[in-house]
């Protein structure tokens, strides 16, 4: 390691690290729409349209496209979103209340569907968007509870469950990462189960196998995920999150 | 031509008990929420509503007057879960068709095109499927041979929509960013009722706004209901935003003491009163 990347290492908070992970998960997307879900998904896509991905698409939170200025470039109500998804061109980083092996994700209701221990949110778009355009899931806090052996209610749907349901359900899947407050997992094995793909300096591999409700496939020498740059560093603080935010969602350790 | 101008009273006596209701906005977006008052001030109950859900949802689940609710997510926006929705789901109060934000669009793209279906790339591989056994697919029968869910028609006995403004024939005027799904849910159902906050000449509607935000037509409009602030507490964007605090409120109040306070009163003047006094005590 060198002499400048140990300094940042000391320097970059864990939320900073999370942030970077995120943004990652943008880069050569080309020109989609990012739809980050959260507050750091959200610094991510904006530091990834700042520096390595200027071509992605942003939008207000309501229905406007809007630059990193706030300048309207075009018009986005939720009809037109929907196309966006099924036309393909959109990469979202959606939450998960729980998510299990396979990437199958959830956010409608813990317990029994027909009468839950606790209702969240519902579906929402969760079964559209994993089978029509790369989605990505960002988890601010890793527990046994979010990462389990299955989830109880399938609203996103995870590798398995997209072959057990056939090619026009597999055509257009593709869950690119999961980045948690530990690190960043992909499902580039064989059988497509989740892989931990990088750790979040600080973090260690028992941690993070005792943070998960089931057996991640984790390989003999983890890398680390990639340190941020001076540069990438000073926007966070200074120009995207400049209020630190960030460290609500996460926590600097 | 025929003036459809009505009081929200007038809307509520043409619904019937049973009838399955389309609710236009999104979350705690531009919901018609003076003619779901008139709702909870009335005897009607068994419904069957098919709402993008906010606290319209909310409102109508704690007054137990929901028998079947179709809808994809009930979020307060601001505030992520809607708590009486909840509460509701957890006490197993009514049944729950749960589908996916796009399947429950293409619904009601088919039952405003006469078609009992419409396919769609969503639901299968998804518990949507395990928990509406109901739910069929279709083959494409063309060369590409794939299969997607058909999503059945999501007809309305009525729909209720909130506008900025409307004449009194029914052309509705949405002046906010999205138009949501109003004008679907207009052209799916048998009658569909339009608040607005306010009824305007005919000409007046172009006058200041682009054609393009003529979203109703009147063909498709029963009723017209000049409620000005109807919309409260969610967005009519630009007339006003979300009223946060009034939201919170609402949110972490217990029902009974909440409905006593705002909703016994005998029609829309007496809740919006009630909200102006609340508010003038939190200012004091």
């Amino acid at each position: 390691m060198s002499t400048e990347a140990q300094q940042q290492t000391s320097t970059a908070s864990r939320a900073e690290y999370c942030v970077i992970a995120c943004a990652e998960a943008w880069r050569d997307n080309g020109e989609v729409l990012a739809s980050p879900m959260g507050l750091i998904p959200g610094i991510g896509a904006r530091l990834a349209k700042r520096t390595f991905s200027p071509d992605l698409l942003l939008t207000d939170g309501e229905a406007l496209i809007v630059g990193l200025d706030g300048t309207a470039e075009g018009w986005l109500p939720y009809r037109h979103h929907l196309t966006m998804v099924t036309g393909g061109k959109r990469h979202v980083m959606m939450g998960a209340s729980q998510i299990d092996r396979f990437g199958n994700q959830n956010i409608s209701c813990i317990g029994d569907w027909e009468r839950p221990a606790r209702q969240l949110l519902g579906v929402r778009g969760a079964p559209v968007n994993t089978l029509n355009n790369p989605t990505s899931y960002w988890v601010p806090k890793h527990s046994p509870r979010v990462f389990v052996e299955k989830v109880d209610m399938i609203c996103g749907v995870g590798y398995d469950s997209a072959e057990a349901a056939g090619p026009s359900a597999t055509r257009y899947h593709r869950l690119p990462r999961v980045v948690s407050n530990l690190g960043v997992f992909d499902f580039e094995t064989p059988d497509h189960s989740m892989r931990l793909a990088s750790l979040h300096p600080g973090v260690t591999v028992e941690e993070v196998r005792e943070a998960t409700g089931f057996a991640l496939t984790i390989a003999d020498d983890v890398p680390y995920t990639r340190e941020p740059t001076a540069e990438e560093l000073r926007l966070i603080r200074e120009v995207i999150d400049p209020k630190g935010t960030r460290d609500r969602e996460v926590k600097p350790v | 031509m025929t003036d459809k101008t009505m009081t929200p009273e007038e809307v509520v006596s043409r619904l019937r008990s049973g009838m399955t209701i389309g609710i236009g906005g999104w979350g705690s977006r531009r919901k018609p929420m003076a003619l779901v008052r008139a709702i909870l001030r009335s005897d009607l109950t068994d419904l069957t509503v098919v709402s993008y859900g906010g606290p319209d949802v909310g409102l109508l689940a704690a007054a137990g007057k929901i028998r079947k609710l179709v809808t994809a997510f009930a979020t307060l926006d601001s505030i992520a879960l809607e708590p009486h929705f909840r509460t509701a789901r957890q006490e197993g109060a009514f049944e729950l068709t749960e589908v996916d934000e796009a399947m429950f669009m293409w619904g009601l793209h088919a039952a405003a095109n006469r078609l009992p279906f419409l396919p769609v790339r969503a639901g299968i591989g998804s518990d949507v499927m395990r928990v509406n056994p109901q739910l069929r697919t279709v083959t494409s029968p063309y060369d590409d041979g794939e299969t997607f869910v058909a999503m059945p028609a999501l007809r309305l006995d009525a729909a209720l929509v909130h506008m900025n403004r409307a004449d009194r024939l029914g052309n509705g005027q949405y002046l906010g960013p999205d138009p949501y799904f109003d004008d679907l849910f207009c052209e799916a159902a048998a009658e569909a009722y339009v608040s607005c906050e306010r009824v305007v000449d005919t000409a007046e509607l172009t006058k200041e706004a682009a054609p393009q935000s003529l979203l109703l037509k009147r063909t498709s409009v029963t009723g017209v209901v000049e409620t000005p602030n109807g919309a409260h507490f969610t967005t009519c964007t630009p007339d006003y935003g979300r009223d946060e605090a009034f939201q919170k409120l609402y949110a972490a109040t217990d029902w009974p003491e909440f409905a006593e306070r705002f909703l016994s009163g005998e029609d829309e003047s007496a809740y919006q009163t009630a909200v102006k006094t609340w508010h003038e005590e939190q200012s004091k």
